[in-house]
């Protein structure tokens, strides 16, 4: 019997997601994330440029409910993917890639994230 | 790549219940991944309540009693009983380990029992590894010496050159690292996967060995090596607590300090 005929044994349905597994695919999920989020600074960017009235229609849309939850999505985006890109650096050192601490820095980093954009948004009101 | 959701010949149906015996005290139920390729049926999941009473501690033990007093169609692999072979690895309540040594005792409420993710199911709990042993003979693993050796002893190396292989020589194949890495599951074709890569390193950093450079000519590449994204499954799931994460970000400095 050819493996063609074969069943897919499960996978990604039965597997019990250690931290860094989660971690990992947050950082590929917030790097899209940013690209998006790069768009509307270059829209942002685009709008102030073309003058008072073009940057009224940005803003208007920016401060809507959404708008403000998808700014404060991108800010944690961005510190996530910036705090676990310092971790990945350390790791590209051959450092902390021992169970215990990818383990410890995973929750460090999750911290760092939520600290950091809640100081942004203190410093930004 | 990436395909989450499994092929419709491979969706898991609801399978037969074998429930304990009368006057059992301590039961314990144990749903197993079940796949019969003489029927061409979709693979189901049975329940087998077992009497842990009457019963080793491993979850070895309980398939053991299953397949000799419950259900003797029940397959799996097994040898040594002592974590030392590789031969029971399977997926035990959502990580891969080995049966022989992880306890009944250490699971959580029912006992999920499925073979290795993400491989071709032969039988039951039994994988196809034909690919994954390719790989493995794909890195050459064995001494590639182009000196000769002294004229009167061994090819003799300093206690601290051994202590470099003495941990990724301790792998046993058992692919528990290999198939908990997603990398693995989207690109099995062309990534070698973390047995394959720590076993690499073990002749990567062997004294004795003399073929480094082509060794790590042969790693560079997009996808044998570097598809490695440090997601660190490999690491967490190794029943025998070995590294290859470590050893793989290893390797990948020895190639970036090679350039300079």
């Amino acid at each position: 019997m050819s493996n063609y005929d074969r069943p897919l044994s499960p996978h990604i349905s039965i597997y019990r997601w250690p931290i860094t597994m989660a971690l990992s695919i947050l950082h590929r999920i917030s790097g899209i994330g940013l690209s998006v989020g790069f768009i509307v600074l270059v829209a942002w960017l685009f709008d102030a440029a073309s003058g008072p009235d073009a940057y009224a229609v940005f803003m208007s849309v920016m401060d809507t409910l959404i708008g403000k939850l998808l700014l404060v999505a991108w800010s944690f985006a961005f510190f996530y993917h910036l705090s676990n890109g310092a971790r990945h650096l350390l790791w590209d050192t051959g450092r902390g890639l021992e169970k215990s601490q990818a383990n410890l820095s995973s929750w460090l980093v999750l911290i760092a994230t939520v600290a950091l954009t809640a100081a942004f948004w203190w410093l930004a009101s | 790549m990436a395909e989450f959701r499994l092929p419709r010949n491979s969706r898991i149906k609801k399978g037969k219940h074998f429930g304990a015996a009368n006057g059992a005290a301590n039961v314990r139920r144990f749903a197993v991944y079940r796949y019969d390729p003489g029927t061409g049926d979709n693979p189901r999941l049975d329940t087998y309540e077992v009497d842990l009473d009457s019963c080793g501690p491993m979850v070895l033990d309980a398939l053991i009693k299953i397949k000799n007093e419950i259900d003797p169609t029940l397959t799996f692999r097994r040898s040594c009983r002592e974590g030392i072979c590789g031969s029971c690895a399977m997926n035990i309540d959502g990580g891969n380990t080995l049966a022989c040594t992880r306890s009944i005792e250490s699971v959580k409420g029912d006992v999920k029992i499925y073979p290795l993710p993400h491989l071709p199911v032969v039988k039951d709990l039994v994988g196809d590894l034909t690919n994954f042993y390719a790989q493995y003979a794909s890195i050459k693993p064995w001494l590639q010496s182009r000196t000769p050796p002294p004229p009167d002893q061994e090819r003799l190396q300093s206690k601290e050159d051994q202590e470099l292989i003495d941990e990724p020589a301790a792998c046993i194949l058992c692919a528990c690292c290999s198939t908990s890495c997603p990398s693995y599951w989207w690109n099995s074709d062309r990534y070698l996967g973390p047995a394959a890569l720590l076993a690499a390193y073990r002749w990567l950093v062997d004294s004795r060995d003399d073929a480094t450079g082509e060794r790590l000519d042969e790693l560079e590449d997009p996808f044998r090596l570097y598809r490695c994204h440090t997601i660190m499954n490999c690491t967490q799931t190794c029943p025998k607590d070995l590294n290859p994460a470590k050893a793989i970000a290893e390797t990948k400095k020895m190639l970036a300090e090679r350039k300079y």
